[in-house]
């Protein structure tokens, strides 16, 4: 029986890599002694698969992970239990927000998710190398016909249009700024990024903008699958939210 | 409390491995700062996914934060990419669990685990903002601390570091402590320094080079001495009688991010009276002391549980040795909590212990590589190093392994040992190429012979002997590439003979090598031990600074009346024991384990009123050494194995 979990990865865990997030998950269903499905063989290894990697120094409110249980969900805790469970045997900022049942015909994570929401907080002290400025650069980017560049994948230089994989993009203020905090002084941007193709990455988008990524902090919001013909979170609303988890301030 | 994260965080972005400087593991201690305790940073001055999994730094990090008067944090060695950025930005050496700065801690303690890292260590001292040479450290600087084997010959780091814990740290350290936990409630004022290290010179098991005075002769040393009356002439080093005393680490720190050995690990004795003459660790950790079976149980079950780990390695010198090893590991492995997905690993794990038993039980749930330790290429130079290990006691133990579907074998070896021949260097690849043959029974087979530049260590019967020369060690490595060239199935790596070199002059070297390490680091010479930044010329360029020679450091043997650099450290071992058995190396005469036989008054146990901690009576199966084997078959190779590459049929079990 497959469960799929939605997780957090916020604060100092960020700087954690994808497979350092699949090694505390593995250690993490060890600890709280879920009876998760193995696979055959020489070397076994937990059934549990990840979606789309989160580039490392980059939080999340929206990372999902498919575990298949040896037992039914109700026997492994139910949604509820599960998340209790889980949520204090994996580290500080890892939280289990939602978990529900998945069908058997369910595709994966990796080939689901066709477009992930993004904030990016741009503090002010980090340059913008464009003259006119950020809203320029966005402006210039949302009435673009194509945006040809050059980057690297594979480690091969490929020029691709990535004007197609920017679904939205725009500078917010107030109450839209819902995940991303900064310190000082400074701007959000919300960008929708397709992750079908070649994709985009906000790092690929920011060196286009003019923005060092490096100075930037970026929360994944969200990841969106098609169902006939609708878009929703891999989770579907209305699916059992894990209760908030009591954590200890550091 | 101060913390420097807001200022390490815009960096991280912009550096490799970020995980590196998070802290965050699982087991970390938040401990309360306050002016009664005594601030410890543990320092390991290598990356972070080297020093993290050091058990000894995890027993003492626990023993101090659980004391009422201490506590405790780590820190690392930032790799190079941070420490550019730190230095830049002038932000210093910080701890990974609260990001407090270096400076603010009351002591900065090294772990010393081998001896490139030497320049590592003053690099740390300098990043913590205090003043590389403690001449020049006042009160308002941390004490510099050091433990760990290297610690058996301080000497190259005395004018650095302001004290050393000699051996087991489990007890040294709290008493170490209380002396520093009084000069700190006194105000650590001005003029004090002193004072704290005389105190410290009398906690037994501590040296603090400062209160000795070292004498030359031309290149020769006449002595260490102590400048005081009430400092010991000769520091003994500590050793914990009782390790069932000393259940640590009981909260494994369990890391975010990748790092070697990252699995749980369990001390199961510690001390090796195997008797091999190059090893520094089974010298100067005798006796033998078991943890009681029940324990490692315990430590096992609760840690797998605790930390989520599906590894645990059962650590020693030579575990399959432990008392009962057999039944230990079956009991994990069918141990219902672990549902049959633990796998269990013995490091050190001697070829004459390993049985199909071991075998079949090891590879239950999943094969990790496996590694023997012959050492030597030939019988005769195996029993110089006294490393008796039979022809056949190998040739088991690889069909052992390879029976149970193991197809890859790595064995390590020594080049550059006392006495050596050609024919004990080509020897290497006669054994690889035999255990490929054995190999070969049960399918594909492939041998990697991992050849190391032999670095005669203190506190050893080789202490005497002159190392080879980086030209001689290329030789040899050469002469054993050509002849395994073209044997299908044996990989052959080598250690860079230039490292050995370095790592010979550290080993060895007296108080004036210090300065040539402060040289090197000067220069820029840091993590000395990665490939990639090792860089011979420094060190070249700092002895002809220093006028200071190789030949007389590393290659020339040492006269039996000549005053050693470490004379005034001792491990317990009698000069005269270490001494004949020297002699017996170069008679290549082989002695027993004296866990099995008649003592032979090393006075390892004999000084310090102690004795073997050993549940078994009798030595463990299969086995040489003590264990009443005929050491005269030794040199038989298995009459189907002579003459011939392939096919072979296999040694007898
Ligand atoms: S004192 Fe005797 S029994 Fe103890 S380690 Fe030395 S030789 Fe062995």
């Amino acid at each position: 029986m497959k469960v799929r979990f939605r997780f957090t990865k916020q604060g100092k865990v960020r700087w954690t890599s994808h497979r350092d997030v699949a090694r505390m998950w593995e250690r993490a269903l060890r600890r709280a002694v879920i009876p998760v499905a193995y696979s055959e063989g020489f070397s076994p290894r937990p059934k549990i698969s990840f979606g789309l990697a989160l580039p490392t120094g980059a939080e999340s409110v929206a990372e999902y992970l498919d575990v298949e249980l040896a037992v039914g969900p109700e026997e492994a805790g139910g949604p509820a239990g599960l998340a209790g469970a889980l949520s204090p045997m994996l580290p500080e900022g890892m939280d289990v927000t939602a978990v529900a049942p998945t069908g058997p015909g369910e595709p994966s994570l990796q080939h689901d998710v066709v477009a992930c929401r993004w904030e990016i907080g741009i503090p002010s002290d980090v340059g913008i190398d464009q003259p006119e400025g950020l809203e320029e650069a966005v402006a210039e980017v949302l009435a673009a016909e194509e945006i040809v560049v050059t980057r690297e994948r594979k480690g091969q230089p490929v020029t691709d249009d990535i004007r197609p994989s920017i679904l939205a993009l725009s500078a917010l203020s107030g109450p839209e700024r819902s995940v991303v905090t900064l310190t000082g002084p400074g701007r959000v941007l919300g960008v929708e990024l397709a992750t079908v193709g070649r994709g985009l990455r906000p790092a690929e988008l920011l060196t286009h903008l003019g923005v060092d990524p490096a100075g930037v902090r970026t929360v994944r919001t969200h990841q969106w699958i098609e169902r006939d013909g609708a878009r929703r979170e891999p989770i579907p609303a209305g699916a059992t939210d894990a209760p908030p988890v009591e954590r200890q301030a550091s | 409390m101060t913390t420097l994260w807001p200022r390490l965080e815009p960096l991280l972005a912009r550096v490799q491995k970020p995980a590196r400087y998070i802290g965050c593991e699982d087991g970390a201690y938040v401990a309360p700062w306050s002016s009664s305790r005594v601030a410890w940073l543990l320092a390991y001055p290598d990356a972070y996914e080297v020093g993290l999994p050091n058990q000894g730094l995890q027993i003492l990090y626990e023993i101090l934060n659980d004391s009422p008067d201490a506590l405790a944090e780590r820190t690392y060695a930032p790799w190079p990419d941070m420490e550019a950025l730190m230095r830049e930005r002038r932000i210093p050496l910080f701890s990974v669990d609260n990001h407090r700065a270096a400076g603010e801690f009351d002591v900065l303690a090294f772990n010393l685990s081998a001896e490139l890292v030497y320049t590592n260590v003053l690099n740390c001292i300098d990043l913590a903002g205090a003043p590389v040479r403690a001449e020049a450290r006042d009160e308002s600087h941390p004490l510099i601390a050091a433990g760990g084997h290297c610690t058996f010959n301080p000497e190259p780091l005395a004018d650095y570091v302001d004290f050393f814990v000699i051996g087991d740290g489990e007890e040294a350290v709290s008493e170490a402590n209380a002396v520093i936990r009084d000069w700190k409630a006194s105000g650590r004022n001005p003029g004090t320094r002193p004072g704290v290290l005389r105190e410290l010179s009398h906690v037994p098991g501590v040296y603090v080079p400062s209160m000795y005075e070292a004498a030359y002769d031309g290149p020769r040393l006449v002595g260490v001495t102590p400048r005081y009356s009430d400092v010991p002439e000769v520091v003994e080093k500590r050793t914990v009688a009782d390790l069932a005393q000393w259940d640590y680490p009981r909260r494994q720190l369990v890391p975010l991010t990748e790092v070697v050995h990252d699995r749980l690990n369990v001390e199961i004795f510690r001390g090796c009276t195997r008797g091999c003459r190059f090893c520094q660790a089974g010298m100067i950790t005798r006796p033998v002391r078991e943890r009681p079976a029940e324990q490692v149980r315990r430590m096992v079950s609760e840690g797998l549980a605790r930390t989520g780990y599906d590894e645990v390695a059962l650590t020693s010198l030579s575990s399959a040795d432990y008392s009962g090893i057999d039944s230990v590991v079956e009991g994990i492995i069918d141990d219902p909590a672990c549902s049959g997905q633990v796998s269990v690993s013995l490091p050190s794990l001697r070829v004459d212990a390993f049985t199909v038993g071991i075998a079949s039980q090891i590879q239950k749930v999943r094969r990790t590589g496996l590694t023997f330790a012959p050492e030597g290429g030939t019988w005769r130079i195996r029993q110089v190093i006294n490393k008796l290990i039979r022809e056949e006691d190998l040739y088991g133990a690889v069909e052992s392994a390879f029976s149970q579907g193991w197809s890859r074998v790595k064995l390590y070896f020594l080049t550059g040992l006392p006495t050596e021949t050609d024919e004990d260097t080509l020897g290497i690849g006669e054994l690889a190429r035999n255990c490929v043959a054995v190999g070969r029974q049960h399918g594909r087979a492939s041998v990697t012979a991992s050849v190391g530049g032999f670095v005669p260590k203190p506190q050893t019967p080789f202490q005497w002997f002159g190392q080879d020369t980086v030209g001689e060690l290329r030789r040899k490595v050469d002469l054993l590439r050509d002849s395994t060239r073209k044997d299908k199935g044996v990989t052959l790596r080598w250690h860079d003979p230039r490292a050995s070199l370095a790592e010979g002059l550290a080993s060895r070297g007296d108080r004036r090598v210090g300065r040539v390490i402060e040289h090197v680091w000067r220069a820029g010479g840091i993590f000395q031990e990665w490939t990639e930044y090792f860089n011979l010329s420094l060190w070249e360029e700092a002895m002809a600074a220093e006028g200071l020679s190789f030949d007389w450091y590393v290659h020339r043997d040492r006269d039996p009346d000549e005053v050693l650099a470490w004379d005034h450290i001792s491990a317990g071992l009698h000069r005269d024991f270490l001494w004949g058995d020297w002699q017996d190396a170069l008679a290549a005469a082989g002695v027993p384990d004296c866990r099995w036989t008649p003592c032979y008054d090393c006075g390892a146990c004999t000084g310090y009123g102690l004795e073997h901690v050993v549940a078994s009576a009798v030595a463990p199966a299969g086995g040489s050494q003590g264990t009443n084997q005929d050491l005269s078959s030794g040199h038989i190779v298995p009459v189907r194995l002579v003459g011939r590459r392939a096919p072979a049929p296999a040694a007898v079990v």
